[in-house]
C-alpha cells in the first residue's frame, strides 16, 4: 500500500517542482497538487510492519552521511582497521557535537548505484567490523562519547567476508563494545538486520526512528529459513514484530523519535532536529555516570534485556 | 601481564566435591549396554559410505571406525565420555520456555522436543572434573531445534558463565547451533550481546574459556561466545561460519569449493587453535587445564 502511495507523491513533488520553474508559474495547479499531496500524506497514518520495512529501506531515506553533515561539526574522517584493509560499508570518525568531541560510527549507503557499489549497501565484512572497533577503543581511551548509526540489512554474506573471521569480527564487538567506559549512544536509523546490526549496537541507550525496523534477520530471510520460501516477506514482516513501537514494548529499545508522516525522506530537516534533540537527552543523562558505571550501566542493560519474558519455572 | 586467577584443584577422590547449593545432586556413569534390536541395526557412513552397526559406531564415541567421521553426540553422553569416571552435577537454572512472537505451535514443538531428546533445551550445562580438574562444561545439541539459541538457552549459557565467574573454575563450552532461534525474534538477536558481555566480564576477571566447536557452529552462536575463546578446539569436518553455505553461494553465485567453512580451513585461517578428535579430547582438555592451574609468574 506505501509503496502506491509513495511513488505517487514522489510524481506530485516532481510536477510542483516541475512547475514552479516555468516561466509563468500556474499557482493554482500547484496548489491543487500540494492538496492532492497533503491527502497522500495524511493516508500514512496507519502503517503496517511491511510498510514499515518499505519506508526502512527507502533509497532517499537519510544516511549516515546526512546526520553527520546535519547534527555534527568537524567532522575528521577515520578509515581502515589498521589491519590491512578498508571497509567503505563502515563510516565513522571524531566529530564535534554541541561543542563535545565524540566519535560517529554507523553502517553506510549510497545514494545511487556507484556509491552503494563502493560501500557494499551498507554490508559490512569483518574489516569493518574490526575498524568501527578500532574507533570504539580510541574513543575510550580519549575519553568521547560514542554515537553509532545502524542501518544495514546486514553483515555480509561473502566467502571473503567468512575467510576473514566474519564470526569473530562481529563477536569481539558484542564483547568489547559491552565493557567500553565512555557513553555509547545507538540510532537505528534504516533496517537493523541481524548480528550485522547489533555489532554496532550494545548501547547505553538504544533509540530507533519511528519508522526504521530492527529484527533478527532480514524478513526475507526469515521467510526463507522458516518456510522456504523468501516471497512470503509481507507475512514475515508481521510475524517478526519488527517495528519501533514492537521493540519498544520487549523492552529492546529505550525511546523512539518521531518521523513526519510518509516517512523520513519526506521532511529530513524535522528529522535531523528530531534525532539531535534525542541524542542530546540521552547524551546528558550519560555524562553523569562515571567511566565504570557506564560500563555497569551498559552490561545491567543487556543482561537483562530478556527479563520481561523471562519465566521462571 | 594478567595472571588468570583460577583456583583448580587437583584431587584424587574421583568424586566431585561442591558446596554451591543451585548445583543439584546426580551422577551417571557410563555402562557398557547391550545392542537392541535398533542398534543392531545397519547404518552407513555419510563420508565414506561403509556400512556399520548402529552399536560399533556409538561404542567408538559416535565415530566412523574406517575413516574418522564425527556423528552427532547426545550433549549428556559427550559429558559422560568426558568427565572423571562419568561423574557430573548439572547446573540449575530456573527458566522456562517463553513465546515472545506468540510464534504458533511453538510450545508444542519444544515439548515434544523435550520427550524426545530428554533435555530441557538445547544446551546442557553441568560442573565435572577432567583428569582431577573442576570445570563448568556446557554442550550444546543440534537435535534440539538445530542447537538455536532462544532466550532459554542464553540464559543457561549465561548462568554457566556467571557461575564460573563466581566459582573461578574455567569454562568449556561445545557449540553446535544453527545461529539464533528464529521463533523468538528480536530477543534471540539479544542472546549475543548478552552472552558476550558475560563472557568479557569473565574474561576480565581472568578467567579461562575453552571453546570447542563441532559441527554445525553458525549464525549467532558463531558470531558471539563461540568465537571468543582464550583456546579454541574443533572437531574434525565441523562447519564452522556466520553465514550458511546456501545463502553465500546466492550471494556469490557460485558454488563454494570444498572444505570451505570446515574446521581445517578454519584452522588454515588462524580461527582455531587445534583440531582434536573426540577420542583425545580428554585428554587435550586436561592439558590445556593443567597448563593453565598455575600462574605463569
Ligand atoms: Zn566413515
Amino acid at each position: 500500500m506505501i509503496k502506491e502511495i509513495d511513488e505517487k507523491i514522489t510524481e506530485i513533488e516532481l510536477e510542483i517542482e516541475k512547475l514552479k520553474n516555468e516561466e509563468i508559474v500556474d499557482e493554482a495547479q500547484i496548489y491543487v497538487l500540494k492538496r492532492q499531496k497533503h491527502d497522500l500524506v495524511r493516508m500514512c497514518k496507519d502503517l503496517d510492519a511491511h510498510d514499515k520495512v518499505y519506508l526502512a529501506r527507502h533509497k532517499k531515506r537519510p544516511k549516515i552521511t546526512d546526520y553527520i553533515d546535519n547534527i555534527f561539526e568537524d567532522f575528521f574522517e577515520q578509515k581502515g582497521d589498521a589491519l590491512g584493509k578498508e571497509d567503505g560499508s563502515i563510516y565513522g570518525g571524531i566529530a564535534l557535537y554541541k561543542g563535545l568531541p565524540v566519535t560517529v560510527i554507523g553502517h553506510r549507503k549510497g545514494n545511487d548505484l556507484q556509491e552503494n557499489i563502493k560501500c557494499n549497501f551498507g554490508m559490512p565484512g569483518p574489516e569493518g567490523y574490526r575498524k568501527a572497533l578500532r574507533l570504539m577503543k580510541q574513543a575510550e581511551k580519549f575519553g568521547r562519547p560514542i554515537i553509532t548509526f545502524i542501518d544495514t540489512p546486514g553483515a555480509y554474506p561473502g566467502l571473503e567476508a567468512e575467510t576473514n573471521g566474519q564470526s569473530i569480527a562481529i563477536a569481539t564487538n558484542l564483547a568489547k563494545m559491552s565493557a567500553l567506559k565512555v557513553p555509547v549512544i545507538a540510532v537505528v536509523t534504516g533496517e537493523g538486520s541481524s548480528g550485522g546490526a547489533l555489532a554496532i549496537g550494545v548501547a547505553n541507550s538504544v533509540l530507533m526512528l519511528e519508522n526504521a525496523v530492527y529484527s533478527i534477520l532480514s524478513p526475507e530471510g526469515y521467510a526463507t529459513i522458516l518456510w522456504k520460501d523468501s516471497s512470503r516477506s509481507a507475512e514475515a514482516c508481521d510475524m517478526m514484530k519488527l517495528t519501533a513501537k514492537d521493540l519498544y514494548n520487549y523492552g529492546v529499545i529505550d525511546d523512539i523519535i518521531p518521523e513526519p508522516l510518509g516517512g523520513a525522506h519526506l521532511n529530513p530537516k524535522n528529522v535531523y532536529k528530531n534525532v539531535d534533540k534525542h541524542i542530546s537527552k540521552e547524551l546528558e543523562k550519560l555524562v553523569k555516570l562515571n567511566p565504570d558505571e557506564l560500563a555497569k550501566h551498559r552490561y545491567k542493560k543487556f543482561r537483562n534485556i530478556d527479563s520481561n519474558y523471562m519465566n521462571l519455572l | 601481564m594478567k595472571i588468570p586467577n583460577l583456583r583448580l584443584l587437583k584431587r584424587k577422590s574421583n568424586q566431585v566435591i561442591l558446596t554451591d547449593s543451585v548445583v543439584s545432586d546426580m551422577s551417571v556413569k557410563e555402562e557398557k549396554p547391550s545392542a537392541t534390536p535398533v542398534e543392531e541395526a545397519m547404518t552407513q557412513c555419510p563420508k565414506c559410505k561403509q556400512e556399520y552397526r548402529k552399536i560399533d559406531i556409538k561404542e567408538n564415541m559416535n565415530v566412523c571406525p574406517s575413516c574418522g567421521h564425527h556423528f552427532v553426540i547426545s550433549a549428556e553422553r559427550r559429558v559422560r565420555l568426558l568427565v572423571d569416571n562419568g561423574f557430573y552435577k548439572p547446573l540449575k537454572c530456573k527458566v522456562a520456555f517463553s513465546n515472545p512472537l506468540d510464534y504458533p505451535d511453538y510450545e508444542e514443538k519444544i515439548v515434544s522436543l523435550q520427550e524426545k531428546t530428554g533435555m530441557d533445551e538445547a544446551v546442557f550445562t553441568c560442573v565435572g572434573a577432567i583428569d582431577g580438574y573442576d570445570a563448568v562444561i556446557v554442550v550444546m545439541s543440534s537435535k534440539f531445534l538445530m542447537g538455536s539459541m532462544g532466550i532459554v538457552v542464553g540464559e543457561k549459557v549465561t548462568q554457566a558463565i556467571e557461575y564460573a565467574d563466581r566459582k573461578k573454575l574455567p569454562l568449556i563450552i561445545f557449540t553446535a547451533s544453527g545461529g539464533a532461534r528464529m521463533q523468538e525474534g528480536i530477543l534471540s538477536l539479544m542472546q549475543m550481546a548478552k552472552t558476550s558481555a558475560a563472557m568479557e566480564k569473565f574474561n576480565l576477571n581472568g578467567g579461562l574459556y575453552i571453546s570447542v566447536l563441532t559441527h554445525p557452529t553458525t549464525g549467532g552462536v558463531s558470531a558471539s561466545f563461540a568465537t571468543l575463546g582464550d583456546i579454541t578446539l574443533a572437531e574434525p569436518g565441523a562447519l564452522i561460519g556466520f553465514a550458511g553455505p546456501r545463502v553465500i553461494e546466492q550471494t556469490i553465485g557460485q558454488k563454494l569449493p570444498e572444505g570451505f567453512q570446515r574446521s581445517e580451513f578454519q584452522m588454515e585461517h588462524g580461527f582455531v587453535d587445534q583440531i582434536v578428535s573426540r577420542d583425545k579430547m580428554r585428554e587435550t582438555l586436561a592439558q590445556i587445564l593443567r597448563l593453565h592451574s598455575k600462574k605463569g609468574r
